[in-house]
């Protein structure tokens, strides 16, 4: 079969057959295989652990593999480095931008094969080339510039080019667009179709279903190392991938729903159109004990610099910041933790686990924070509390000594939670708890956060799935722009149509 | 649009171009201060090189090192290992000289060359390694012999006393040496490597992000092991111009030198943290230490720790200047994402 | 048994501690009376003593150094500032005289009181570059290292001046309960430090900022402020070390006086098993590492030869440990043991 183009498709430009990985106490590949056409875009899903990841790392040489064979158009190949796979033809573009920040963009698209002339780099030619290259995607910048003076979404955008500059046929985006916002990933998919249409087979990787759905031909879901199966995207609906992903019939979300509320409850912590620089502008908002008050809107939009104003990481020069009623000044997080103000940063890896330290001093860390150098607690008291909530968050860990770089992602979020449990908090503010995280550790995460409300605590929740801030919110805060747009009660019709309205009403068309 | 950008590349320069700037102050001062006693004639300022040949030579090497994120401490141990393996092996082995220079050339290379498998395949920090790599070199001075050797081959001895004359004017005579244009041909090395070629280019990209830099496909165990290769060689050929300064060779030669390499590195303008600097700015971080040392001697009066002071105090000016200019990139560049929003 | 056994020997101290008795063994062999210790006049002395005694200022730069290691930094000011401790404290002493003393120009206590708040001053000086000013620690500590020795020069007007002060001598040359005082100086502060880090949150916390300052500073911890005191630490270690030192040959010699100490220090803190990256600390080991570097030192100058060649043994032993703690070895050996363990049908998860 022939496309009007005259690209043949259905013709099969990488396979996978009976790929084995083995690692230290892990068979994170058990005899998968895996198929890429010509002209297709491919998402290959799973929970963390699934082996996705190493699965790519096997087809673009970052690993060798412990059996089966990689063919690229019907011809064996053993890539032997991510630079190897590119001269065969198997680019990939990973999740953070890989490309270096101090060197110019030109230079990221062309290091390591920069054009020569005789022994020298031919500056001329390397940047006539970069232009070009960019060029392809509507991309227009300066490409002398070193990257770093270039947003996120431009760096993604040279990342493709690099992968691409050499005629590449398979291009691998793993995680692409989780920073960035929807018009980004709008432009991102623009390319990407485009690609498809010159013929590209693309493998597509990512944990927001929707996309998935946007954008694929076909899905592959791996679970545990092993290979469920291999589907089109029409004959596959969403609670069905979600299903074949988790490995049993799950719908735990929709056990989920807010608590109501029924008395006015007092007011925690205030915001009186407080403002900070660079940050946030005029926002007015209340969060009361017993509540769940989402935040939504879109990644940039200020939800997050609200959150660090609360914690005392971002300061206001105006407005008023009141806890219970009184004027505060929180100078630092520690101010915030004296307050009783606990804190889930958006960066699990960056601001919350301290990956070399145990499971147990993970979770004491911010409670000893609070008492201070010297009213140390014992070991033993140590222990105590440590199990205490691995008990109660029901944290998968052999033991509180295990190093918390070694506990999965779902398990790293719930030691954070229990950190900061352990400090007996009175306000929790939960900035995107669940991402990155899987589906069944969603839904524990979300229905704890309900108990936690329901035994009295205010809690700040934040979260691009709006569905989530639907489920179990009482109010809702809707940002755009570092600025409060609006809020929506859970008696005026709290649902997702009615904040998309919200976010999008204020915009100019 | 086209007057920020001029400022923001302004931004990278700045802590090499102030230290050319700081060049031509320090000498201007010197030039009223001890004007009358020919502080400004041609001959000093051949000085300023003759002198500093070595230190230059071995600032060329530590600029690739320190713009790859890694450190060298072994350039001065090295140095003297060369020092003494030509004096030794000329004087009292009576080796051909010739085939020696090239010996310790080799050695230096080749002691580069392991410090670099060291750090890359094994994953040693470079601080470790090449402290190890400084006591291997120390120790085998002293291993060979412990005694200073004289230099009085005649090979050696003719180089080292070649010069030329400079047209000058005035009634003091200026020369330039050997030392000078070997340091010049390595600055030209240098600069044009880091410009020019795969591999400097290679430098930058692994010292902006080691990870990515793998992930890109660089071959970075190549450019890892080249870099400590070359400055391997870089410290011998110091160490051949220090015994051309000198003519002995001695296993107590350059103590130290390290030290002043690595803070005449950073007073040109290249960040420890790796990923920014050139070559160039690495003269001048040399000249400055020249000038500084010239200020004592024109003085008379003040005595030579004054320069390990003032050595101090411009490392701190320059450090936080260039601390400085980072946080107004980065406040800048935080400015540009929200214009962009 | 078995599982004692695993514990021991994948203990980070276990490394050092071997690397520490082969030398210790290699030594008995190589000069008789390695191990014998005679009593002269109510006091011990042997080789062992010596070692011991002579690894006191490393052992006491270690300290401080592997607490500065272990929020990720590295102190190269430390032996400029131990000889600074001893230019300082001796030019106390001798006030304005101009000949060798034997009293002091200032009361005893304050001496040391001056000299040690100087070096800590000067820690905290460096702590404040790194952690106000966000500069790397090794660039930032580079400042005293090259201007401490300067200003030691500037008190003592470069010159290598002397004292006789009977007191000052006890400190780096006395005896107490037939040892030398020194011996007792360095478990003083190993104890204070290891207490004050074990015995309170401020392990944790420092090795909460080492692995991970950001999320540290989430969880409420005052990085910067564990930053300068940590730095604090480490100068006032060097004042301790710089006055045994001093006190050792009675002159303060700005010039040589604890000469790369620090890359000693930070040798033996490496040597203990504290990475270089930050993190997990280990005090004990940095003790260790400090008696594996005086150990060799001294089991060089049995041969006949000059003590620099020492350097070359010391390297080759360091290549050893160093290797044994890398990565590229660990990744072996679990590959060794992944083998064996696919080989016996091992379990997969």
């Amino acid at each position: 079969m022939t496309e009007p183009n005259g690209i043949p498709r259905d013709e099969i430009i990488l396979e996978a057959k009976g790929i084995e990985k083995i690692f230290p106490g892990v068979h994170a590949l058990n005899k998968v295989d895996f198929t890429l056409k010509r002209g297709e875009i491919h998402s290959l899903m799973g929970e963390n652990g699934a082996g996705k990841s190493t699965l790519i790392k096997c087809l673009t040489g970052v690993y060798g593999t412990d059996g089966g064979v990689i063919k690229f158009n019907g011809r064996e190949i053993h890539p032997e480095s991510p630079l190897h796979a590119m001269s065969i033809g198997i680019s990939s573009v990973y999740q953070e931008v890989n490309l270096c920040p101090n060197i110019s963009v030109a230079e990221n698209i062309f290091a390591g094969r920069q054009p020569m002339k005789g022994p020298f780099v031919d500056w001329k030619t390397l940047e006539e080339r970069a232009g070009k290259a960019l060029e392809r995607f509507d991309v227009n910048v300066d490409v002398r510039r070193s990257l770093d003076s270039y947003p996120i979404a431009i760096q993604q955008m040279v990342a493709i080019a690099r992968a691409l500059d050499i005629s590449a046929q398979v291009l691998i985006l793993d995680e692409p667009t989780s920073s960035l916002d929807k018009q980004e990933v709008a432009k991102l998919f623009d390319i990407v179709r485009k690609l498809r249409g010159e013929g590209m087979g693309i493998i597509f990787i990512t944990h927001f279903l929707d996309q998935v759905y946007q954008i694929s031909d076909r899905i592959t879901v791996l679970r545990n190392g092993e290979l469920v199966g291999t589907y089109k995207t029409g004959e596959l609906p969403k609670i069905g991938l979600v299903t074949k992903m988790v490995g049993k019939d799950f719908d735990d979300l929709a056990n989920v729903s807010r608590v109501r509320n029924e008395s006015p409850h007092d007011v925690m912590i205030a915001l009186e159109e407080v403002s900070a620089y660079q940050s946030v502008e005029n926002v007015s908002l209340e969060l009361r004990r017993g509540e769940v008050l989402g935040f939504a809107g879109l990644l940039g939009s200020g939800r997050t610099e609200v959150a660090n104003l609360m914690f005392g990481i971002e300061h206001n020069n105006s407005g008023v910041i009141k806890l219970k009623g009184s004027a505060v000044r929180l100078a630092s997080p520690k101010d915030a933790i004296l307050r009783r103000i606990a804190f889930c940063p958006e960066d699990r890896k960056r601001d919350g686990v301290i990956g070399e330290l145990s499971v147990r001093e993970n979770i004491i860390l911010a409670f000893q924070a609070r008492l201070g150098i010297f009213r140390f607690k014992s070991l033993r008291q140590q222990y105590e509390l440590a199990d205490k909530y691995i008990k109660l968050l029901g944290i998968a860990t052999p033991d509180a000594d295990k190093k918390v770089s070694d506990l999965s992602g779902g398990n790293q979020q719930k030691v954070i939670l229990a950190r900061w449990l352990a400090t007996e908090p009175e306000v929790m503010l939960l900035d995107e708890p669940t991402r990155g995280i899987d589906v069944g550790a969603k839904a524990e995460i979300m229905k704890l956060t309900l108990d936690l409300c329901r035994d009295g605590m205010a809690i700040a929740f934040i979260s691009s799935e709006l569905d989530e801030i639907v489920r179990i919110s009482n109010r809702v805060v809707v940002m755009r722009d570092r600025a409060k747009i609006g809020e929506i009660d859970e008696d005026e019709g709290l649902d997702q149509e009615n904040i998309l309205k919200a976010i999008a009403g204020g915009m100019a068309v | 649009m086209n007057g920020r950008r001029r400022f923001s590349v302004d931004l990278k320069y700045i802590p090499a171009l102030s230290a050319i700037i700081l060049f031509f102050a320090a000498y201007a001062i010197g030039g009223i201060l001890y004007g009358d006693r020919g502080f400004l004639t041609t001959r000093t300022f051949a000085t300023l090189f003759t002198d500093n040949a070595y230190l230059g030579v071995s600032a060329v090497g530590m600029t690739l090192v320190i713009i790859s994120g890694g450190i060298d401490l072994s350039v001065g141990s090295v140095a003297a290992l060369t020092t003494m393996m030509l004096a030794y092996f000329t004087e009292v082995l009576h080796w051909n000289s010739a085939l020696m220079l090239c010996v310790v050339l080799l050695t230096g290379a080749l002691l580069g060359f392991l410090m670099g498998l060291l750090i890359d395949v094994f994953d040693v920090p470079p601080f470790i390694s090449t402290l190890i790599g400084m006591f291997l070199a120390r120790g085998l001075c002293f291993i060979i012999s412990i005694q200073s050797i004289t230099i009085n081959d005649p090979l050696l001895r003719s180089l080292g006393k070649w010069r030329i004359k400079l047209p000058t004017a005035a009634r003091a005579a200026a020369y330039i040496n050997l030392s000078v244009f070997t340091f010049i041909a390595i600055l030209i090395a240098g600069i044009v490597i880091m410009q020019f070629t795969r591999f400097g280019r290679g430098i930058y990209a692994f010292g902006g992000g080691r990870a990515s830099a793998k992930l890109m496909g660089l071959p970075t165990r190549r450019i890892q092991v080249g870099i400590y290769a070359f400055n391997g060689f870089c410290s011998a050929v110091a160490g051949i111009l220090f015994s051309f300064y000198t003519f002995s060779g001695y296993g107590r030669h350059l103590y130290g030198m390290e030290m002043d390499v690595i803070s005449s590195v950073v007073i040109g303008g290249t960040l420890l943290t790796g990923g920014v600097g050139y070559p160039i700015g690495s003269l001048f971080g040399i000249m400055i230490y020249s000038v500084i040392l010239k200020f004592i001697s024109f003085n008379g009066s003040l005595s030579s720790w004054w320069t390990k002071i003032a050595v101090g105090v411009l490392l701190l000016f320059f450090i936080v200047m260039q601390r400085v200019t980072v946080v107004l990139a980065n406040r800048k560049k935080r400015i540009q994402k929200q214009e962009a929003r | 048994m078995n599982g004692l056994i695993r514990k021991l020997t994948s203990s980070k101290l276990f490394s050092a501690l071997m690397a520490l008795l082969v030398i210790l063994i290699f030594n008995v062999f190589l000069n008789r009376g390695f191990l014998s210790i005679t009593v002269v006049d109510g006091h011990l002395f042997g080789q062992l003593i010596d070692i011991l005694n002579r690894s006191v200022p490393v052992m006491i730069l270690a300290t401080g150094m592997t607490l500065v290691i272990a929020t990720g930094g590295t102190d190269l000011s430390c032996g400029a500032l131990l000889a600074l401790a001893g230019a300082l404290s001796i030019s106390l002493i001798r006030g304005s005289s101009t000949i060798v003393n034997e009293y002091s120009a200032i009361p005893f206590p304050l001496v040391i009181t001056i000299t040690l708040a100087v070096t800590t001053l000067c820690g905290l000086w460096n702590g404040f570059l790194v952690a106000r000013l966000g500069i790397q620690p090794i660039v930032a500590t580079l400042i005293f290292m090259t201007a401490g020795r300067g200003i030691a020069q500037l008190i003592t007007g470069a010159r290598n001046l002397t004292t006789n002060y009977a007191p000052y001598s006890v400190i780096g040359q006395g005896w107490l309960m037939m040892l030398p005082v020194p011996i007792f100086i360095a478990a003083a502060v190993l104890l204070v430090v290891w207490y004050f880090t074990r015995r309170t949150a401020f392990g944790l916390f420092v090795e909460a900022v080492g692995v991970n300052a950001s999320a540290a500073r989430y969880s409420g911890i005052n990085s910067s402020m564990i930053l300068m005191i940590v730095y604090s630490i480490s100068g006032l270690c060097a004042g301790v070390a710089g006055l045994i030192y001093a006190s050792g040959i009675m002159c303060a010699d700005a010039n040589n006086a604890g000469l790369n100490y620090e890359l000693d220090a930070i040798l033996a803190t490496v040597l203990g098993g504290t990475s270089m990256m930050g993190g997990r600390f280990y005090l004990g080991g940095s003790v260790i590492g400090a008696l594996i570097i005086m150990a060799l030192t001294k089991s060089i100058y049995a041969f006949d030869v000059a003590p620099e060649s020492a350097l070359v043994v010391k390297a080759f032993v360091v290549v050893v440990v160093v290797l044994i703690q890398s990565p590229f070895f660990k990744n072996w050996r679990d590959t060794v043991k992944n083998r064996r363990a696919a080989v016996g049908g091992g379990e997969v998860r």
